[in-house]
């Protein structure tokens, strides 16, 4: 398949892998801010392969992860009402709310449907007028476009029976509140191809110039990472931090502009918890007033819920890169993905379930 | 949440005030949403995203960038090279 074999290719990676050994003189440590970033590092055994002296560290790039505890559990209230036909991306229905999590409802006769895109929610919506179609928009900034256009093709069809419960999440925000924590490790960036491939990279040299760390736009292929890698370590063997493109063939300085526009057409900022890490301000995208009817928080007035987060999960401290997944006294014991206690060993995405799968020898008994 | 792949383009159409479109992914045909890549022409690759194409990827650019690693392939393969 073209765009995927010549980027998987290993004697271009072993090329680079050579090249990148050759540029190190000291260590380095590196964030891949996608949780897609840093599967496709393990899966492919790359973090192995790289030279001693570069560590990864592994960022909050995972929307299933971060999403608040308080929208799980108002999505688990909305979704046990007998009116209502709860759809939502896969990934979120075993994410563990205070008390149980999307399967449990279904199992106990919910209307839970998992969409591949927010589009199938307006056609339910369509074909069921009897019921209340909720969508769980979640995502950052690549998937903040489609679940705008679901909402506004919801006004401009009149569908008056869809209603989003949105948790969208913005990515400089959260790099900016890595890099200004007291425990900082960072010194780079492998910033989000794909979150890039919608935003562009406009909002970065900002970042750069106030941190000083090299942020560099980074694709998804092995060949993609060892690019973004050698470009980060390039830089910071000479002591310079700007903003690089490494994923030019996705990605453009401003991005898709027809995106944005339809996304800032539906939402604007707002402050938004992330899950594990706290608020962040200005870090989430909400419902414009314009598009308050297709609010689920308001359509169902859930309110404030009191919620409870597991004491031995330490998913904060994962999401900023602080520790590593054997760091944690759960892991692979009280927390696996059959039976998670954090949001990260449940997602595809998610860091503890990286290493689960294919670390296993770091796993206690594993 | 943020995978993304790329497709290659079959079919243009309007739909329910939406361009629509068919991608192949290698083989798998499947049914997107191509209003945001209005430029985007039969033919071309596009990266796929929750049922939406998000970009078309640049065929001169994938080149430059090839070309570039293929420079770095050669260089490491020299015998007596580090």
């Amino acid at each position: 398949m073209k765009y995927v074999d010549e980027y998987r290719d290993p004697a271009k990676v072993r090329g680079l892998l050579g090249e990148i050994d050759e540029q190190v003189t000291r260590p380095w440590v590196l964030m891949e801010i996608c949780g897609g970033q840093t599967h496709a590092f393990l899966h492919h055994g790359l973090d192995e392969m790289l030279p001693g002296g570069i560590e990864l560290v592994h960022g909050p790039g995972c929307p299933v992860c971060v999403t608040p505890l308080e929208q799980i559990d108002k999505a688990l209230a909305i979704a046990t009402r007998p009116d209502v036909i709860f759809t939502s991306y896969g990934d979120m229905l075993r994410v563990p709310g205070s008390t149980m999590d999307l399967f449990n409802i279904r199992a106990n006769g919910g209307d839970v449907r998992v969409v591949y895109s927010p589009l199938e929610a307006i056609r339910i919506a369509e074909t069921s007028p009897e019921k209340q179609v909720v969508f769980f928009a979640i995502g950052f900034e690549t998937t903040a476009p489609p679940n705008a256009m679901a909402v506004l093709q919801a006004k401009q069809r009149g569908i008056k029976n869809l209603s989003v419960l949105v948790s969208h999440v913005c990515v400089p925000p959260a790099m900016e509140a890595i890099l200004s924590s007291k425990t900082n490790r960072v010194q780079a960036f492998l910033a989000a191809g794909h979150v890039c491939a919608v935003m562009g990279y406009h909002e970065y040299p900002a970042i750069t110039e106030k941190y000083k760390v090299p942020i560099v736009v980074t694709g998804f292929e092995p060949v993609d990472l060892l690019v973004g890698v050698l470009a980060a370590v390039r830089q910071l063997e000479a002591g310079k931090a700007e903003v690089q493109n490494a994923y030019e063939r996705a990605v453009t300085f401003e991005g898709n502009q027809t995106a944005q526009n339809v996304m800032n057409t539906v939402f604007q900022p707002v402050d938004r918890k992330w899950r594990g890490i706290g608020m962040i301000p200005q870090s989430g995208l909400g419902l414009r007033p314009e598009f308050e009817a297709f609010d689920a928080e308001k359509r169902f007035s859930v309110g404030e819920l009191v919620t409870q987060e597991s004491p031995l999960c330490i998913a904060g401290e994962i999401l900023q890169g602080i520790k590593k997944p054997p760091q944690c006294a759960a892991y692979g014991n009280q927390c696996t993905p059959q039976s998670p206690l954090g949001a990260p060993m449940v997602s595809a995405e998610g860091t503890c379930a990286a290493y689960y799968r294919y670390h296993r020898e770091l796993v206690p008994n594993g | 949440m943020c995978l993304s792949i790329p497709a290659r383009i079959t079919e243009i159409k309007q739909q329910d005030s939406l361009l629509m479109g068919m991608v192949d992914f290698g083989g798998v045909l499947k049914e997107v949403c191509l209003d945001y890549v209005p430029e985007a022409k039969v033919g071309q690759y596009v990266l796929i995203h929750v049922g939406f194409a998000i970009s078309v990827l640049d065929e001169e650019e994938a080149q430059e960038r090839l070309n570039l690693i293929r420079e770095i392939e050669s260089f490491e393969e020299e015998p007596g090279s580090a």
